[in-house]
């Protein structure tokens, strides 16, 4: 496995960005943006998420391989959780079947 | 690792999906019961377990450099903050028992007329952070036994991988609280 | 071929003796012959609740059994076969055996955690069996909520937690697999070089790793319901039952998947030995598995379409159903057309995978019948379903399971078994399977419900027929038991390739030694290279 090591400097300003969306996110947890209360919270918590996983976990030096898997299985959280919203957003639309 | 976290990421998601679900079907409910949680313990919280994550992934640094003692006392650190976040947590888990938020019988939730949804968020918060705990625990043992060889000199620059693959799960646990943290603390803050 | 010399050779199965050499081995073929017995003890308990149901069936009346029995014998035997049997049986057993084999490897990446899955699928076998001496489970394989939840007086925690630990049974041998084939192959071997069987298998793995571990997390979340009434199912509560469905289902659809993948792999192997050819558009069915991983998990709301899940849902379910059969159609259509213009001949193996592709087509067709919104609003829940899916399952995956066995019988054990008695079983096996099955669509879409023991007279004619087909059926599954066991230690020895096949596993001893290969092979050449093989044979003379 080739060796990237990522100096101090870079670790620190990820965790120091961290810390800060941190923040940011309780803060504006305060406002009331309406529907995109949620949206701004998600969209937070995946770039800490992104800094974590590409950084601290290395995975912007893993292979390939590593990186697709990885991106598939967000994917196919997506699809669990999409497909079931399919179904219990839409009940009300068109009535049940058989009726 | 990364296989296994794959697993994991799934078996976390199916939690997250009953959590979006229900949080869809009572959003009011929801946002009422998020604000008894203590807001600013859960973001201190959250910052302790990103403090871990900085100091775990220093220690594998160490651990590629070959720098024994580095990589000792960055795990020892992860360790503490990792208990702090347990201890942490068991108080707020505490304070829910005191004021019967806990789902049973004894559950009593002020200001709502259905209690069952209230009950649902409830659930879902210890089901979630629960076993998020439990990972954590693990995480302890995991970091426990590699303080251990680390002490007696079994890693190298050469041989890191338990290190490596260690530092992999710690993290993950940390990804899970990101998404936990917003998901139970901060819904609708600002109708409070 | 020299004539095989008698086993002076050390081996896998005569390298080290004891019950602590066998219960502590780490050697993937050992473990293989761990799980081939234990899950054969599984699929006979399974079998027996089978034989109670048929039995019942025989007569209108509920007089063989209670309502409330009856319902513990079909939920049984659900588990047993589904979580216990199918689920691991080829990938653990002929898939742990050969797949370091087949790609020039020593053993799979991580050989002591092969033998904690086995450690686990044994440990939940137990915890099930411990549920069923108890007094059993009432809700049907399913689990269905509020029922399995609230109102169940059955043992449903002890079940469903045999069901939990089985479940990483499964995922860690899922994890091998991917590992080991990412990481293992000999030089040479890329990945379109490689059996199709190991894509079936690596396909069969993305699926476990995915998929099982939504079946944990709604274990968990039965179990806490059960215990502690936290309403997550509970529409009293605030809750959904369907959402339980949705979970449960997500991973039990791709199950599905996980038990005919590996079938499939054995098939394009022996379609491909028998007929002396390679498989046709090898890449086809190669991206054929991977297709039938990845849609496979988009379908699960066609088991909801009657649940109360919204009609849109339920269209999408259903285009999407009818799109998963298209990769399963694509393999059905190379294996036919591998064996146009082969050479082919009518080994036992042969006939078991003729017998899969007739089977598996007509149980795949009705799938598109139970796929439409339409007609299964009326067949749901009959026994239109269960004739269909146990045309798959038995139809299909069984019979694929025990042509690999035959198959592979010579490569594990190093004894041919006696051919005669084995084609007129699986002569028995097919024409039981029919007898059994067949009359239950005809049941099915005459309105017969399923998990009914109580029916109109009008039926019983063919339920009669069924149980006929049953008992033929039964009598074609001991008969391999007896031969296979007594071919071990009678039957005449086999040499390292007594098919002439192509594939690793065939270039080294039968019964293999401990570490697979004397010397680790070089892949210089496509798989399925019948004229390679020939120029071998001829060289070494």
């Amino acid at each position: 496995m080739t060796q990237h090591i990522d100096s101090v400097k870079t670790y620190a300003v990820i965790w120091i960005s961290l810390l800060i969306l941190t923040g940011v996110t309780t803060a504006v947890a305060f406002v009331d943006l309406g529907p995109f209360s949620v949206i701004v919270a998600l969209s937070i918590a995946v770039v800490k998420m992104m800094l974590v996983a590409l950084f601290f976990m290395h995975l912007r030096h893993s292979g390939k391989v590593t990186q697709l898997a990885m991106a598939a299985t967000v994917l196919w959280l997506g699809i669990m959780v999409a497909f079931t919203f399919a179904d219990v957003a839409t009940r009300g639309w068109m009535g049940v079947p058989g009726r | 690792m990364w296989v296994f976290l794959i697993t994991e990421v799934m078996f976390f998601g199916g939690m997250f999906l009953a959590y979006i679900v229900y949080r869809a079907a009572y959003p009011d409910i929801f946002a009422l019961a998020s604000s008894s949680l203590n807001v600013y313990i859960g973001a201190a919280n959250t910052a302790v377990l990103l403090c871990s994550s900085f100091t775990m992934v220093l220690g594998v640094r160490a651990a590629q450099l070959g720098q024994k003692k580095a990589l000792a006392i960055n795990i020892v650190l992860t360790l503490l903050l990792g208990f702090v976040f347990l201890g942490v947590k068991a108080f707020e888990w505490r304070e829910k028992f005191i004021e019967h938020h806990v789902p049973g019988p004894s559950f009593h939730f002020e200001g709502v007329a259905m209690q069952g949804p209230a009950q649902l968020f409830f659930s879902l918060y210890f089901a979630m952070t629960g076993l998020h705990a439990l990972h954590m625990v693990i995480g302890a043992g995991i970091m426990t036994w590699l303080l251990i060889n680390a002490i007696r000199g079994r890693y190298s620059a050469d041989y890191m991988t338990p290190v490596d693959i260690g530092g992999l799960y710690w993290h993950f646990v940390d990804i899970i609280w990101i998404f936990l943290f917003p998901l139970f603390y901060l819904i609708d803050r600002h109708l409070k | 071929m020299t004539t095989p010399v008698a086993q002076e050779q050390e081996n896998y199965l005569t390298n080290s003796y004891g019950l602590k050499s066998w219960l502590l081995t780490k050697d993937h073929k050992r473990i293989a012959l761990l799980y081939m017995a234990t899950i054969t003890l599984f699929f006979f308990i399974g079998g027996a609740f089978a034989t109670l149901i048929r039995v019942e069936l025989l007569t209108p009346q509920g007089d063989l059994v209670s309502s409330d029995i009856y319902n513990r014998l079909f939920t049984m035997h659900g588990i047993m076969m589904i979580f216990f049997f199918l689920i691991p049986s080829i990938p653990a057993t002929l898939g742990n055996f050969l797949i370091p084999m087949m790609i020039g490897a020593r053993d799979l990446a991580f050989p002591r955690i092969n033998l904690l899955s086995w450690y686990l699928l044994v440990v939940g076998g137990l915890f099930a069996l411990f549920a069923m001496l108890a007094g059993g489970v009432d809700t049907g394989w399913t689990f269905y909520t509020p029922y399995s939840t609230t109102y169940s007086n059955s043992w449903v925690i002890a079940t469903a937690l045999g069901i939990f630990v089985a479940g990483f049974s499964s995922i860690l041998t899922g994890l091998n697999f991917i590992v080991t084939i990412h990481r293992m192959r000999a030089p040479g071997l890329t990945w379109f070089r490689l059996p199709l069987f190991v894509w079936a298998h690596y396909a069969t793995s993305v699926i476990q790793v995915l998929g099982t571990p939504v079946l944990a997390v709604t274990i968990l979340l039965v179990f806490s319901e059960r215990v502690f009434h936290i309403g997550i199912f509970d529409p009293a509560l605030g809750g959904d039952p369907v959402l339980f469905q949705h979970l449960f289902w997500f991973y039990s659809h791709p199950a599905v998947y996980i038990m005919i993948l590996p079938a499939m792999g054995v098939i394009s192997e022996l379609i491909s030995t028998f007929s002396r050819k390679p498989i046709f558009g090898y890449h086809f069915v190669a991206g054929s598995s991977m297709a039938i991983a990845v849609f496979g998990f988009l379908v699960w709301g066609h088991h909801l379409f009657v649940s109360t899940q919204s009609v849109y849902a339920g269209l999408v379910f259903s285009f999407l159903s009818y799109a998963v059969a298209i990769p399963s159609a694509i393999k059905v259509f190379n294996w036919t057309a591998t064996l146009y213009k082969g050479s082919i001949s009518f080994e036992t193996p042969m006939l078991y995978a003729f017998g899969f592709i007739g089977l598996f087509t007509i149980g795949g067709l009705t799938g598109l019948f139970v796929a439409s919104l339409g007609i299964d609003v009326h067949v749901t829940d009959t026994y239109f379903v269960v004739a269909h899916f146990h045309y798959i399952m038995v139809g299909g995956a069984i019979m694929a399971f025990l042509g690999g066995l035959h198959f592979w019988w010579p490569k594990i054990t190093g004894r041919m078994y006696p051919e005669g008695w084995a084609k007129l079983s699986a002569g028995i096996v097919f024409l039981g399977f029919n007898g059994t099955f067949f009359p239950q669509f005809i049941l099915g879409y005459l309105g017969m419900p399923r998990r009914y023991h109580v029916y109109p007279a009008e039926f019983q004619v063919l339920h009669v027929m069924s149980t006929l087909g049953a008992s033929v059926l039964a009598v074609g599954y001991v008969m391999p038991m007896v031969y296979l066991v007594w071919s071990w230690k009678y039957g005449p020895l086999a040499g390292p390739n007594p098919y002439q096949a192509t594939g690793l596993e065939w270039k080294t001893a039968s019964p293999p030694p401990l570490h697979n290969f004397d010397h680790l092979p070089v892949v210089t050449h496509e798989a399925y290279d019948y004229s390679a093989l020939t120029e071998e044979v001829t060289s070494v003379g």
